[in-house]
């Protein structure tokens, strides 16, 4: 082996090296940070659900609505057809928001079995992707984190 | 016609490619001249009948010829012209046909600017360039099609996504990322050349370095026209979401920038070659992921990628480019060490160098590994929501304070070694030396904090932010600024003779310079703007007057516009600050026909100390009251202004050394510092 192909050698192993435990690193400190998608009847069926920081998806019921715009606040129901789960927004709904539209809520579902949330993203109908590709969901924070 | 004439353009690119990758080939193997005059041949014959083609749909999008599938699929007789024109990067087959096109510009460019010089790596340049051709023309004449027949035309379409039309930026902000993911195909086919033909001199770092600059220049301005679009028509306030596709931009512009860097320790050094070659080639292999990712709509789901039949072709492709890199520099680097040591042996010089813990390699090598750093972490959790859908399938996102966690400390740290390189010289220095080079930028990175803590901005992260922002400032303005010193006092020239000479000889390294103010520009703002944000939701009545901060605001009504290809709902705000009137300012919705939900756009007050942001919630039918998000964003308009700067910083180095004249007639033109 020569002095030249020890030192590649060794560079390579020095980087994987590093790279697994960046990996490591990475991926232990993301745990927090990861949200996972439920439906409503995930959501229900699912007792570990309570009390972790979720995304339901479904649809705002129709009649369901109730926003409060000097309070800034709203109350609706989302459903994914067979179940449905109530939830209170602490905050103005997004543009678009309506009853009838996909959104997606991000918060916990309280053990009253209504689920908190300060943050509730809208699914467009017509599902797109610009040119480069923004997302197809208008996201919107609706109170500083 | 169009249709059939656009096939046929396309299918001689794609002829042209095939030819030139493999004569390619033979002229690199086998040095053979004839080879190497059909090489540049077939390249200018793909460059020219690709661009043909993209000339043509462009013609058969604004004639709205529509036969041709892809004006059938965006074209529309109520769009204006110059939305027909940029229809072309509209939807997915049209914008792979801009991608060949774009791919024709850089190798036309490159194929006329380097002319015969480089003899040894053009033609393997050449072959692996045009081998990534061949790729994308095959798309283009066979899965992507945008010029298929379409019988019987139908007489009218729907026009292209309203988002495209919403904003003049998407004019631009397109064509500039496409300009910079593509034009990496360059630098990589040019690293490819040199390990296959087994030999890299620093004088072909030269072109490569070149070829880099100039699509990582348009990649930091995309990336940035982006935010900007974002913050100026998805009217959520901000620029950047740690969205999978912005992250895609990003990964190549973190490896991009490493290798500018690294680059030069190769050239100064000889040392970090196979580390440098490896970010050459990683940032074209992640310019591939990138488009792989918005394209092939893998993030709607893991499974409905495979419903367009892009995904998986392109993800073969990613493999193959994958596996030959690593091939390539398996098997071929230690070629470059042994034509390294012939040639150091045929002028006795040293061999490599040593690295000193005190000098500017050391600094580059530390931020090449800081970048790294970010790249993997950033790539990791864009990542991992694909694999753990594909593997559990279950749908996951990895927020946001996940990549905001990492993304401060390595900013900031490398926006602090920005400032340390600079002062640090190649080779080695005394300690002592060191110490005073660092005196001033401490003292600028000082008392740009105090400034802005004594106008309130304490937050501890912003304060540490505009530190590293004046003491990176301050260490690249005196890198100039001390041997210009030097200069005037030693030879008692005046300001002006000294600082132009200075610029002449030092022009790269002075757009060097002048990229990274850019940089710091961008951290600044964006350590304001972020750190300060303010914002609050306002229920008007019309006629209702409210405070937001320091701003009267009145809402005056709400009217509609009709304008042809869209109606706009207008709410009107007046603005008064202190008793004075600023200006009437206009959120609005925008109704396109071709879609339900209207566009929102947001209405921007712009000052240099900030923005004043308004953003329709809702907007009653009768337009008696409104909802509205008001923002306020300190500092934001100087992150757009990075941008520029740092493209000018990038010009600079570019623009190419005047031409010698004939020996007697001026003095010898020095050499520019590397």
């Amino acid at each position: 082996m020569t002095e030249a192909m020890k030192r590649r050698l060794f560079g390579v192993a020095a980087l994987a090296v590093a790279g697994a435990a960046l990996f490591y690193v990475g991926m232990s400190d993301m745990g927090d940070d990861l949200v996972y998608y439920w439906t409503p009847s995930e959501l229900i069926a699912a007792a570990e659900a309570k009390e972790a920081t979720v995304r339901l998806g479904g649809m705002v019921k129709p009649g369901t609505l109730d926003w409060d715009r000097d309070a800034q606040q709203a109350r609706f129901t989302i459903t994914d057809g067979d179940h449905e789960v109530p939830v209170h927004c602490t905050g103005n709904p997004p543009q678009m928001f309506r009853e009838g539209i996909g959104a997606v809520v991000e918060g916990k579902l309280g053990t009253d079995g209504v689920f908190r949330t300060d943050r509730v993203m809208v699914k467009h109908s017509n599902e797109y992707e610009a040119p480069d590709g923004h997302p197809p969901e208008v996201q919107t924070t609706l109170v500083d984190e | 016609m169009i249709s059939t004439l656009g096939q046929l353009l396309v299918m001689g690119a794609l002829l042209c490619a095939t030819v030139g990758t493999v004569t390619g080939f033979a002229a690199g193997s086998r040095r053979s001249r004839k080879a190497w005059e059909w090489t540049r041949l077939a390249a200018l014959g793909f460059s020219g009948l690709m661009l043909a083609a993209n000339l043509l749909m462009v013609y058969a999008l604004v004639t709205l010829d529509f036969s041709v599938a892809y004006v059938a699929e965006v074209g529309s007789s109520t769009t204006p012209l110059h939305i027909r024109v940029i229809s072309l990067w509209a939807s997915l087959n049209g914008s792979i046909l801009f991608w060949g096109g774009v791919l024709a510009v850089y190798t036309g460019g490159l194929t006329l600017t380097i002319g015969e010089r480089y003899r040894e790596y053009m033609p393997w340049t050449l072959h692996v360039l045009l081998g990534i051709a061949v790729f994308f023309t095959f798309l283009v004449a066979s899965i992507a099609d945008p010029f298929a027949l379409v019988d019987p035309a139908p007489a009218d379409g729907p026009g292209p996504n309203p988002l495209l039309q919403n904003h003049w930026l998407m004019a631009i902000h397109p064509p500039t990322l496409y300009l910079g993911y593509v034009g990496m195909s360059v630098p990589f086919a040019m690293i490819c050349a040199a390990l296959l033909a087994g030999r890299l001199e620093a004088g072909w770092m030269e072109p490569v370095r070149r070829w880099m600059l100039i699509p990582w220049t348009a990649l930091t301005v995309g990336i940035v026209l982006g935010g900007w679009w974002s913050y100026a028509v998805l009217g959520w306030g901000g620029a950047w979401a740690w969205d999978p596709v912005e992250n895609a931009s990003f990964h190549p512009w973190l490896t991009g920038t490493a290798f500018l860097h690294s680059a030069m320790v190769l050239q100064r050094r000889n040392t970090l070659r196979d580390w440098t070659l490896v970010l050459g080639m990683a940032t074209f292999l992640l310019t591939l992921v990138g488009t792989f990712m918005t394209r092939s709509g893998v993030f709607n789901s893991v499974h409905s990628f495979t419903q367009s039949d892009i995904g998986p072709v392109f993800l073969a492709f990613i493999a193959f480019t994958l596996v030959y890199s690593v091939l390539l520099l398996a098997f071929r680097s230690h070629r470059l060490d042994d034509a390294a040591e012939a040639a150091s042996a045929q002028l006795g010089s040293k061999g490599r160098s040593t690295m000193a813990l005190l000098s500017r390699e050391s600094a580059i090598l530390i931020q090449n590994a800081l970048f790294t750093v970010f790249t993997f972490l950033v790539l990791l959790g864009t990542l991992y929501p694909l694999i753990t859908e594909a593997m559990e399938s279950r749908q996951v996102s990895v927020g946001e304070p996940y990549f905001d966690r990492w993304a401060l400390p390595l900013g900031l740290g490398l926006t602090f070694m920005m400032g340390v390189g600079p002062a640090l010289p190649w080779g080695r220095m005394r300690q002592e030396a060191a110490r005073q080079r660092f005196v001033a930028p401490v003292g600028g990175g000082l008392v740009l904090a105090t400034v802005f803590a004594a106008y309130g901005f304490v937050k501890p992260y912003t304060l540490l932010a505009l530190f590293v922002c004046g003491f990176a400032a301050v260490s690249n303005f005196q890198e100039y600024w001390t041997p210009l010193r030097a200069r005037m006092a030693k030879r008692s020239e005046p300001f002006g003779t000294a600082a132009l000479t200075a610029f002449r000889r030092t022009r790269r390294r002075f757009g060097g310079h002048v990229a990274h103010y850019g940089v710091i520009l961008a951290v600044f703002s964006l350590a304001l703007s972020k750190g300060y944000k303010v914002e609050k939701d306002y229920s008007f009545a019309a006629g209702e007057t409210q405070t937001f901060q320091q701003w009267e605001l009145t809402f005056t009504g709400a009217e509609e516009v009709d304008e042809g290809f869209r109606t706009s709902r207008k709410a009107s705000f007046v603005v008064r600050s202190g008793g004075s009137e600023i200006g009437v300012f206009e959120p609005r919705m925008n109704f396109y026909n071709t879609r339900r939900e209207p566009i929102f756009t947001p209405a921007v007050h712009s000052r240099p100390t900030g923005d004043l942001y308004f953003s329709i919630l809702e907007l009653a039918p009768d337009g008696r009251s409104v909802v509205v998000r008001m923002m306020s964003h300190p500092w934001q308009v100087w992150l757009w202004v990075s941008a520029l700067i740092i493209a000018l910083g990038s010009l600079i180095s570019l623009w190419p050394e005047p031409r010698r004249e004939p020996a007697a007639k001026s003095e010898p033109v020095p050499q520019a510092a590397k």
